[in-house]
């Protein structure tokens, strides 16, 4: 998702290849990325890119227009910081939620589905604090940071239905920072309905036996 | 007048990596020495977050993570480069320095730690992994070509490592041989022989006294 909202940031086009992960994945995604076998996958002029962030970071520095990430070092080093933040934390702990079988938000009662939230608010208002007074991580301008959360964000709200809370009571900054991002056409054209998502989770729940 | 100042520790690999990064472009820098079991409240203060190091202050500015802060030394100091200047060229960079650390070196650390079934797999996936590295260095002194880049300065946990191989050959299997990775064997001699990393390189005996210890202990809780 952050490949696809950062190319449109920087209003380019391209074609899309959808992947069956499940199924079989194909011929030109394996050559492509031949060590990890995973997408997204950018093929720029037949050069294949891999990983998500590493590929937001190619697209900023190979198309000039509107820049991703602050011009100034210390800020570039920030941003940075926040993108490998929320790929390390926010991104790994959604991942064991949704795949580990013994999962807390998911499935668990009473203590542990408590510490699951209290992780996951934890690493909301980390967030919160990173972008402090302003609308968006980059500062006035949606940027960098932005990108690589909010495509985590349509995942938000499976987990609230799941754990039973609200991420607007405990993280209203993060809440507010969501609606603002969803008015630009960008984020919008690209990130899932809701709704779908949650009907995907399920599915992933049942797959691995978890009601 | 620029103050620069490194919090690190002799052993980690990922302190060493920015001393090597400053050491190359030349910066003048105060180093500090931190006790991981008893973190000064400097350490805490500037990385709040993760509470490790390295931390490069640059002018009381805190940047931490070891490849974020080489590249932000790569951007904010003249001198040789670190990464290439190609967008391209970068991502693969970026790439195969994140496998180092993703990839590479978990999977070596578990092949030490391990033992039967489990470290088989273990050794399988760091001979995987070196093996990806082996055919990247095909062709070219350094990862980074005839000089030393962001790639060469992350795997030097593989030439530190490399190092002690020796001292440890009684305790844990050795994968990187020569006569398997050539390349890789080659480039840790050329790695090691270049000036700044030489005068950076921890005392021998000393790491391998550590990891042997780390080992044996690790061993033992497995237990």
């Amino acid at each position: 998702m952050k490949v696809k909202i950062a190319l449109l940031e920087k209003g380019l086009s391209y074609e899309t290849q959808e992947e069956d992960l499940f199924g079989g994945k194909s011929e030109l995604l394996l050559k492509s990325n031949p060590i990890y076998e995973k997408v997204p996958v950018l093929l720029h002029d037949s050069k294949p890119v891999v990983e998500s962030t590493n590929i937001v970071y190619y697209i900023d520095e190979t198309w000039g227009s509107t820049q991703l990430l602050p011009t100034c070092s210390y800020g570039r080093s920030r941003a940075r910081f926040w993108a490998d933040y929320i790929d390390k934390k926010l991104f790994i702990f959604m991942i064991d939620q949704v795949f580990d079988a013994g999962t807390k938000v998911w499935k668990s009662k009473g203590d542990e589905l408590e510490v699951a939230k209290k992780d996951l608010i934890d690493i909301l208002k980390k967030l919160e604090g990173a972008m402090g007074d302003n609308d968006y991580f980059g500062g006035n301008k949606f940027g960098f940071v932005d990108i690589v959360l909010i495509g985590l964000s349509s995942w938000f709200g499976a987990y609230e239905k799941f754990g039973g809370f609200k991420i607007e009571d405990d993280c209203p900054k993060i809440a507010a920072w969501i609606k603002r991002c969803k008015e630009r056409e960008s984020v919008s054209k690209t990130l899932p309905n809701s709704e779908k998502v949650y009907e995907f989770v399920v599915m992933l729940r049942e797959m691995h036996g978890i009601k | 007048m620029e103050s620069v100042k490194l919090f690190g520790t002799w052993s980690s690999p990922s302190s060493k990596r920015v001393e090597i990064a400053l050491k190359l472009k030349g910066v003048e820098y105060e180093y500090v020495e931190e006790d991981l079991q008893n973190k000064s409240p400097d350490l805490l203060k500037y990385n709040p977050i993760h509470k490790k190091v390295p931390i490069l202050l640059h002018n009381g500015k805190p940047i931490v993570e070891s490849l974020l802060i080489v590249e932000y030394i790569d951007e904010t100091w003249p001198g040789p480069a670190i990464l290439p200047s190609d967008p391209y060229d970068r991502a693969m960079a970026r790439f195969w320095a994140k496998f180092l650390d993703e990839k590479c070196w978990p999977a070596m650390k578990k092949a030490w730690l391990s033992t039967g079934e489990e470290q088989e797999k273990a050794n399988e996936e760091a001979n995987e992994a070196l093996m990806f590295l082996e055919n990247e260095l095909k062709g070219k002194k350094f990862f980074g070509g005839d000089t030393i880049g962001l790639v060469d300065i992350a795997a030097n946990l593989i030439a530190l490592w490399y190092g002690i191989n020796e001292e440890l050959s009684g305790l844990i299997q050795q994968p990187l041989t020569k006569d398997k990775f050539p390349n890789l064997c080659e480039w840790v001699d050329e790695y090691t022989n270049c000036s700044f990393v030489k005068e950076n390189l921890p005392p021998t005996d000393k790491l391998a006294q550590l990891y042997m210890a780390r080992i044996q202990a690790d061993k033992a809780s497995a237990q």
